[in-house]
């Protein structure tokens, strides 16, 4: 049967791409999520209606990459993914039902008035906010490790829940919080400009804490973590990324006290990029960490050399296509429903 | 204890979480494809009441897609958080199914989507007919690829399974389109098609009966009624092949449809009764003779197998599967008869002005769903013990997660879907008491050109909220 397995090298490829997939739903989504978490500080009803409408059109194709993520992940690397879905199964779950009504709120708000109206927005931001501060505890879980035996969790239902993941995930939010911040003043004028540049100046500050912390935090969890970003001869490879933050760092700050518009978000962009570099360093080659690599978890090379050629095809349709339609809403956006 | 049972409360949390599911893509799926039916017909003829309609449902169906989305996520993460043990060992045939799923379907409906809602003064009019269909076409190759999965479960084929317990694929032909993957897709279409079209008409019905928005619902309930006379019995037909292909391949379930314990020659069909599984038999029934031999074999004497020739760990739950098969039954006997009904009406010309067959009509709105749900019933719970047939025991797949975290989530669940169940229906009864808003009676003219751009309208209606 069809197998690319002699002439690629399938597992690493499948790796790169679940991992890409996923970078693009914390980007994507990200900002969707921020602009949920900042939802109800925003100033006036009028801003509240341009910041939903800035990513009505978009929210569900970005949320697709999640989707991508999960199904990817089911696909390709299945050991994978029927070890870590247990693991993380209440933070995964309460993800999904927060996803469930920050998705609704959109068409749900528009359609309603007073008590109600105020009730949607609310479900739209706590929907945002535990789906942030779930996906954040995630992470910080994948990072510590999970106990396994065989091909099955072995841990309990709590495991997941430590000083770590909680500030992992407090540390997401405010990550999410500044590329949405940083989209709305990209998205919109006026007030509502005005407002998110102080929001993401503000944001940003806890942002840069929570960077540190991290950062500091993590080799402390594993040693060959730690060996490898404080012994000399991968430290000195290494050394740029950080200074590349702290500078793109410097330069948000910069922007947000000047005019700029679509500077800011790109460098929030940039910022979760570099991080996310950061950590994959760290955790290669885990796919859970600590008990399988990526290889040792791959499916059968038919299935990854099927999936792989579908993907060579469709994905860069679904990127065309996408961004057609961000080219198709750009500009800012308007306070009124649009159909 | 059967409540203490992970195994028991994770499937009944899937089966909850799946039917609250399909009961949206059942309704999205056709109501997307009768969408750019009606855009067509507007642009095609530039008639304002087809424009009316169009722009109507698509808010109807804006809640609908956007409810089937949040809760399809949810599926597509429990085959790890419920069911770890099948996601390991079916992964490398189902995976690249689901994978695919994504990257030709769910991409193209979400991005679509947002063009087909929002896109009305940004794209020319034949680009916006052009994400209308794009939509729909999304929903049905969605629907090719789970169902492919679903029927793989069902009849599997094209694999081996190796000493690991793992499942290898050997050929990709044979399992995406394995023996009962044809008929389960187009049956399902169908399903889809005449939900929606009960759905349409039970509404425009509702509108001539109240004596509202005359021309739209005459579009409405007509275009409803072309479904009912033409797809009913085609689906009828197809239901039958669909019975005789799962006959051939999974016989126990077709003797739980039946209710037949005995082996016999001249079976008789059992309209009603009582399937007692531990008794092992089918208490007051009320038969026919021979017909349920005459329908599965085509031969008043011909062979039907009973349920006792398989162990009774192998049978599935007998009154459950019998039940939902008399209800997906009923309802589709129901439909047909509609459609007989609207076709004497129509040829009548009385069509527009039976009040009473108006009210049939909306008594009939929620049949479709009835019958999705009860037909999808016989086809799960008649797959038990099994998640893959006669090659992987539901008790393997289940994960490593206590009985407590399942109840709790559980719950969750429930609260919440019921909350979402509750608002959705809400809105859209709004959406339809408002009814079509035709061209000439559009915003401006009701608001008294106070504000002719409508652009304070949202803002400053009065009880706005401040967060
Ligand atoms: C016959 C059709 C059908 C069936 C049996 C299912 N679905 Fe579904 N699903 C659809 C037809 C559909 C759809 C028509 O494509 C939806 C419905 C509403 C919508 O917005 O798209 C959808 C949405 C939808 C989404 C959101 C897609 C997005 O982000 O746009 C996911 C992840 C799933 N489904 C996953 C599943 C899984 C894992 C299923 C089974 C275990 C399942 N669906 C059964
Ligand atoms: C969308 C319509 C569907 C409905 C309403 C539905 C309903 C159900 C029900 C009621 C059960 C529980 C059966 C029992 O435990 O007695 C079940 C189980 C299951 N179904 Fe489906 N199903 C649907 C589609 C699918 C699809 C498309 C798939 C896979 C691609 C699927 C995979 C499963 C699995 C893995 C189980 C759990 C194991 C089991 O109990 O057999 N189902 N479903
Ligand atoms: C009118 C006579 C009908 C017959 C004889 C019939 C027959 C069947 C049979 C035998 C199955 C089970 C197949 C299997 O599990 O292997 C089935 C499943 C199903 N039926 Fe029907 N059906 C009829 C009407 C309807 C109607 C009116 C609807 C919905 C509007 C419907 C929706 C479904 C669905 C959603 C399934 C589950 C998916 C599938 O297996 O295709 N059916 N039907």
């Amino acid at each position: 049967m069809f197998n690319l397995e002699n002439s690629l090298n399938l597992p690493l490829i499948w790796y790169a791409l679940i991992g890409t997939a996923i970078l693009l739903y914390i980007l994507l989504d990200g900002f969707d999520l921020g602009v949920g978490i900042l939802f109800p500080f925003a100033p006036s009803d009028r801003c509240r209606d341009r910041m939903m409408n800035s990513i009505a059109p978009f929210w569900d194709g970005n949320e697709t990459w999640l989707v991508l993520g999960g199904g990817g992940l089911f696909a390709a690397f299945p050991l994978a993914y029927a070890v870590l879905m247990p693991a993380f199964y209440f933070p995964i779950i309460f993800m999904l039902l927060g996803l469930i009504f920050r998705g609704v709120a959109f068409e749900f708000r528009f359609k309603s008035s007073g008590l109600s109206r105020r009730l949607w927005d609310y479900a739209f931001h706590f929907g945002s906010l535990v789906a942030a501060w779930m996906q954040g505890a995630v992470l910080g879980t994948f990072v510590q490790g999970v106990r396994v035996a065989g091909r099955r969790f072995a841990g309990g239902a709590f495991d997941w829940l430590s000083p770590f993941s909680v500030m992992t995930g407090v540390a997401l939010v405010f990550g999410y919080a500044l590329l949405g911040a940083t989209w709305v003043i990209l998205k919109t004028d006026g007030d509502t400009q005005k407002w998110a540049r102080q929001c993401a100046r503000y944001v940003s500050i806890h942002v840069a804490l929570f960077m540190v912390l991290v950062s500091l935090s993590t080799p402390f969890l594993n040693d060959s973590i730690k060996a490898l970003w404080f012994t000399t001869p991968t430290l000195f490879y290494l050394a740029p990324l950080p200074l590349i933050s702290v500078g793109m760092f410097v330069l948000l700050w910069r922007d947000l006290g000047q005019q700029k518009e679509s500077r800011p978000f790109f460098l929030s962009i940039g910022l979760f990029f570099a991080n996310y570099l950061g950590l994959g360093i760290s955790l290669w080659p885990w796919i859970v960490p600590y008990r399988f690599a990526f290889w040792e978890a791959a499916a059968a090379p038919p299935s990854q050399s099927l999936l792989l050629v579908g993907t060579l095809f469709l994905l860069p349709l679904i990127l065309a296509y996408t961004g057609y339609c961000f080219y198709t809403f750009r500009g800012k956006a308007s306070h009124e429903w649009g159909y | 204890m059967y409540l203490f049972d992970p195994v028991f409360l994770a499937r009944i949390q899937f089966a909850f979480t799946l039917a609250f599911h399909i009961l949206f893509p059942a309704f999205t799926i056709g109501i997307a494809s009768w969408l750019a039916v009606v855009e067509w017909r507007w642009l095609k003829s530039g008639n304002p009441v087809y424009e009316a309609v169009y722009r109507m449902w698509v808010k109807i169906f804006a809640i609908n897609f956007g409810i089937g989305v949040v809760t399809g996520i949810v599926l597509s993460y429990q085959f790890g958080t419920n069911w770890s043990g099948f996601a390991d060992q079916t992964g490398n045939v189902l995976g690249p199914l689901l994978g695919f799923e994504v990257l030709t379907a769910f991409f193209l409906e979400a991005s679509f989507l947002g063009i087909m809602l929002f896109g009305w003064n940004r794209v020319g009019k034949k680009v916006h007919f052009a994400a209308t269909i794009i939509v729909a076409c999304g929903t049905l190759i969605s629907a090719f690829w789970i169902l492919s999965a679903n029927s793989w479960m069902q009849t599997p084929q094209g694999f081996i399974r190796k000493a690991d317990g793992l499942f290898y694929p050997e050929n990709w032909i044979q399992i995406i389109f394995n023996p009962s993957f044809p008929y389960r897709f187009v049956h399902m279409v169908t399903a889809a098609y005449l939900t929606t079209a009960f759905v349409v008409g039970g509404v425009g019905a509702y509108y001539l009966w109240r004596r509202r928005h005359e021309a739209p619902a005459r579009v409405m309930l007509g275009m409803a009624m072309i479904m009912a006379i033409l797809v009913a019995p085609l689906q009828l037909l197809l239901g039958d092949m669909h019975g005789l292909n799962t006959l051939k391949h999974q016989p126990a379930k077709v003797a739980a449809m039946e209710g037949l314990w005995e082996t016999q020659r001249g079976a008789p069909l059992k309209l009603f009764g009582w399937p007692d599984q531990e008794k092992e038999i089918t208490r007051y029934a009320l038969e026919i003779p021979k017909l349920s031999s005459l329908i599965l074999t085509h031969d008043p004497n011909g062979e039907v197998k009973g349920l006792k020739d398989w162990p009774p760990e192998d049978r599935p739950p007998v009154a459950w599967v019998f039940w939902s098969f008399r209800i997906m039954v009923g309802m589709g006997l129901l439909m047909i008869a509609t459609g007989v009904m609207a076709l004497i009406l129509f040829l009548k010309k009385t069509l527009f002005q039976s009040r009473w067959f108006h009210l049939w009509c909306m008594a009939l709105a929620p049949s479709g769903f009835a019958a999705v749900l009860s037909g999808w019933f016989v086809t799960e719970i008649g797959r038990q013990p099994f998640v893959v047939y006669n090659v992987m025991r539901t008790a393997e797949s289940v994960s490593p997660v206590g009985a407590a975290p399942i109840t709790v989530t559980l719950a969750a669940f429930i609260l919440v879907y019921t909350i979402l169940f509750g608002a959705g229906t809400y809105y859209i009864l709004k959406v339809i008491a408002k009814g079509p808003v035709m061209p000439e009676e559009a915003p401006f003219g009701t608001h008294g050109l106070k504000d002719p751009l409508g652009l304070e309208a949202r803002s400053e209606k009065p009880g706005g909220s401040h967060v």
